[in-house]
């Protein structure tokens, strides 16, 4: 067996860097030992050892809340441990604050950007070294890393022109600028297309071939093992252990990461496709943010007990389409959106939910659900039937039996149906939030990210019962960022990229590939080629 | 050495009814050292603050009076903040509703009968609540946020006061005095004790209570109020109306301020002049807040803050000190509390020597 097991663990983790270089008798660029830091009750990391290499790509993996943010945090001097030691190059060091951690070489890239819209590349990268640079005297080194590691990015363009992709680059430049000699990357690939993270590895590769280490924060196995030539794998907090991904199976690194084998999960019926259940005309929607996306004639068809899935890279209209879908925003005509036959473009989302509709937003709390309620509570949100809620006046026992039914029948781990959704994990909370909109009985689901943050148990959980609806006959449209969830369980898969939706295709007749590139919106090009041509 | 705040990882349920009490211990100890540095005897300043008057029969039924109009608008302005819309002007509908109540009173003069008094109550409410809808189309239409416009109205709701005192309404055999006729015996609101000034305005205070408190935790609109209070985005998704829940709350909250007032001039004041509140309105923010925005609370909270009125006043007499005393502790109270709540999120620690090297 090639896992070394966190158990036996001593000693060990110098081996895993030595077999892959000649590096021997350099001492590792970081190194962690015992590392410990508890918040109130809950363990974060409990004895975590780590060590990185120079020029190495060493991925950190663990499922959501196994630990691996407050890790990187310690790193980055976000967070102080309250046992263990940090090695850099060999030496004892206490990383105050993220400046010292800068200063020392460590540069950090998060999962969530912190541009300035309004201000162009070159002010965001002055602003944020924070050495008093003016921006025009930056433009040159700017475009000097650019080109020597492919990320193309002009200075002079303002943050909220750029797509994701671009930004993200916006933020691996600036910590280049820095010249770090270890790069922390959070899971860089979430918001990028197939096509833009290979773009990216290409990038990491370079980088650490020059020397620069790089830790590689992610659960997705196939990146990993594609990518990272080291691995240590967190769970619950734990160091669960270090592996070799180019020698591993995805398989066994999931097990080493869940701590148990992997069901797998898929369609086995193929669809019934009945009637129409979601109707969308050539709906066009100016967005209400500053920032925001446009929807461009998106048309679309769900028929009953048929999965269709939306692929796409975040911030590409998915807000503003589900927000139009769900009646949270009106649509400017009745028959702009048609739910079971019936024209309810001008309907709010309290009658299209009425009329058949159900919803699982993207946010559980603050939209799903409410965090300082009671479970109990949170169940009347969306599930006022004429049972539960009589002349206005709630009738708690009818509202709890359906509160709990809803625990029981979803398996939501709660200590009950008083306990607050707030104190709830994410995954246990989505599937309260789905078996809510679920026991409404309705005839279509619209689900956004529905497995997104949510352990591999939950996630599977999820796919299944997502199934076993559509199998019911109901519609259900599924818009999601995670193309491998996509592909294993929709009837039809289509892409939004740039507020317009393409044409809903099968997965079996469809590529990743095909899918990678409208996402980066290829399809716009195509169009206007084809409007050139007729 | 350094205090610091950490987060808590829970709430501290406790600390949301520890905090009040904590806020008045603070409040007394920090109020018996001013009266030191006044030259008052401490122990004799509190004892005739916050036990003298509640020796009398007399003193208990000024006390019931004065929480009553604090117990009416603290409600309204308590339901108003569990949906985020913040009605600070209670001040202002207290006294248009005072208007318009006492203006039914002058219209009648000594006809009407037993017709008069509750018309100059409905009159009172629908008063209130219409000074509170002008904020609530504001809101609703043009977003002009309510923090603002119930403040302001509140001040040209005392200007119209006075220019009715001093003008058209002026009673033409008072002297010229700025103020109304007496309204009538049948104008008044009957007395509860013989000899005291208390009245059945406290019943209508008194209902308020269980009232507020079933439609908040019983009914599908104090859920609504209570969704769009805590999270707007669920509020949105479940389609509960963002400009219903504003006009609702502030609605209840204009009637409930407006029914105070009109209380206020058909009872103790007997009339319209033109300082009828010594601020009941902004006082009951502070007790909507003290109450924990919980009707049940607030009863509590106003009979509290009842009591430092009443002590404020017996400071004036018995101890020469100045009216400003009574704000003083008003505010050292509302100060208390919103330092004492902070640690129902957080935890004060002690960090010795910033900055201390692990390795």
């Amino acid at each position: 067996m090639a896992f070394v097991r966190g158990q036996q663990r001593s000693g060990l983790h110098i081996m895993c860097g030595v077999h892959v270089s000649p590096r021997v008798g350099q001492p590792p660029r970081l190194e962690l030992r015992g590392i410990s830091k508890t918040y109130g009750t809950t363990r974060a990391n409990i004895g975590i050892d780590l060590v990185v290499q120079p020029g190495e790509i060493h991925a950190l993996l663990g499922e959501n809340g196994a630990g691996k943010s407050t890790l990187v945090k310690i790193i980055y001097g976000l967070v102080k441990p309250d046992e263990g030691e940090i090695l850099w190059e060999g030496a004892p060091v206490s990383i105050a604050d993220p400046n010292a951690a800068r200063a020392m070489g460590v540069g950090m890239v998060f999962q969530h950007f912190s541009l300035f819209e309004a201000l162009t590349v070159a002010e965001n990268i002055a602003l944020g070294l924070g050495n008093k640079q003016h921006p025009r005297a930056l433009a040159p080194r700017i475009r000097e890393v650019a080109v020597r590691y492919g990320l193309v990015v002009d200075p002079q363009r303002h943050i909220h022109h750029l797509s994701v992709g671009e930004r993200q680059r916006v933020e691996i430049v600036r910590c280049l600028l820095a010249e770090p000699t270890l790069l922390i990357l959070d899971e860089p690939t979430s918001v990028l297309t197939p096509q833009e993270a290979e773009g990216l590895f290409v990038m990491l590769r370079r980088l650490a071939a020059e020397g620069c280490s790089v830790l590689y924060i992610s659960h997705k196995l196939e990146e990993i093992k594609a990518l990272c030539e080291a691995a240590t794998v967190l769970r619950a907090g734990r160091l669960s252990g270090h592996c070799d991904p180019r020698q591993e199976s995805p398989a066994a690194m999931a097990e080493l990461m869940i701590g148990a084998t992997l069901p797998q999960c898929g369609r086995t019926t193929a669809a019934t496709t009945g009637a129409s259940c979601l109707v969308v005309n050539d709906l066009s929607l100016p967005s209400d943010e500053p920032f925001g996306t446009d929807l461009h004639r998106v048309s679309l068809d769900v028929r009953a007990g048929e999965i269709v899935g939306i692929a796409g890279v975040s911030g590409n209209g998915q807000k503003e389409l589900l927000a139009a879908l769900s009646g949270e925003r009106l649509a400017p005509r009745a028959d702009s959106v048609v739910i079971v036959g019936q024209p309810a473009g001008r309907v709010g989302a309290a009658g299209r939910r009425r009329i058949g509709l159900a919803f699982v937003p993207e946010e559980r709390l603050g939209r799903g659900a409410v965090a300082e309620m009671s479970l109990a509570e949170n169940a009347l949100l969306t599930g006022a039937s004429s049972a539960i809620v009589r002349h206005g006046f709630i009738r708690f026992p009818a509202l709890r039996t359906f509160a709990r039914s809803i625990l029981a029948e979803f398996r939501v781990l709660a200590t009950g149906i008083e306990a607050t959704a707030g104190s709830l994990s994410g995954g246990n909370m989505q599937k309260f939030i789905i078996g809510r909109e679920i026991g409404a009985a309705p005839r279509v689901l619209l689900a956004a990210h529905p497995t997104w943050g949510v352990d591999i148990g939950a996630a599977l959980a999820i796919r299944q019962q997502i199934i076993a609806l559509s199998d019911s006959g109901v519609g259900v449209l599924i818009v999601s960022e995670d193309l491998a969830e996509l592909f294993e369980i929709c009837d039809r898969i289509a892409v939004l990229s740039g507020g317009r939706l393409s044409t809903p295709k099968p997965p079996a007749t469809t590529t990743l590939e095909e899918v990678g590139l409208l996402m980066g919106g290829q399809r716009q090009a195509a169009v206007r080629e084809h409007a050139h041509a007729a | 050495m350094q205090l610091k705040l950490e987060a808590r990882p829970a709430r501290l349920a406790a600390m949301v009814w520890l905090s009040p009490v904590v806020a008045v211990v603070l409040s007394a100890v920090a109020a018996g050292l001013l009266f030191a540095l006044l030259g008052r005897d401490p122990l004799v300043a509190l004892y005739t603050l916050f036990i003298a008057p509640l020796g009398t029969v007399m003193g208990l039924t000024e006390l019931g009076l004065k929480a009553t109009p604090l117990l009416l608008c603290a409600v309204g302005i308590a339901i108003g903040c569990r949906a985020n819309v913040w009605n600070i002007g209670a001040e202002g509908q207290f006294t248009i509703g005072a208007i318009c109540g006492g203006g039914v009173a002058l219209a009648f003069g000594e006809s009407g009968g037993a017709l008069v008094l509750p018309l100059m109550l409905l009159a009172g409410i629908a008063g209130g609540a219409l000074w509170a809808a002008i904020p609530a189309f504001l809101r609703t239409k043009y977003n002009a946020h309510e923090i603002l416009t119930t403040l302001m109205l509140s001040y040209v709701a005392v200007q119209i006061l006075g220019w009715l005192v001093h003008g058209p309404w002026q009673d033409p055999e008072g002297f010229n005095f700025p103020q109304t006729r007496q309204f009538l015996p049948h104008a008044t609101l009957p007395l509860l004790v013989e000899g005291a000034r208390l009245n059945i305005g406290a019943l209508f205070a008194l209902a308020v209570v269980p009232l507020a408190a079933v439609l908040l935790g019983r009914t599908m609109t104090g859920y609504r109020i209570r969704v769009a209070g805590l999270a707007p985005g669920a509020a949105r998704y479940a389609g509960f109306s963002a400009a219903g829940t504003v006009w609702f709350s502030l609605l209840l909250s204009g009637g409930l301020a407006g029914l105070a007032g009109i209380c206020e001039v058909a009872g103790p004041v007997g009339q319209l002049q033109p300082i009828i509140s010594p601020g009941y309105g902004y006082a009951a923010i502070i007790v909507a807040f003290l109450g924990r925005l919980n009707p049940v609370g607030i009863l509590f909270a106003s009979l509290l803050m009842a009591l430092i009125y009443l002590g404020g006043e017996g400071l004036q007499m018995d101890l020469q000190l100045p009216p400003a005393a009574t704000g003083v502790i008003q505010g050292l109270l509302l100060f208390f509390l919103l330092a004492a709540d902070v640690l129902i999120l957080y935890r004060p620690r002690l960090v010795l020597k910033p900055g201390v090297k692990h390795a």
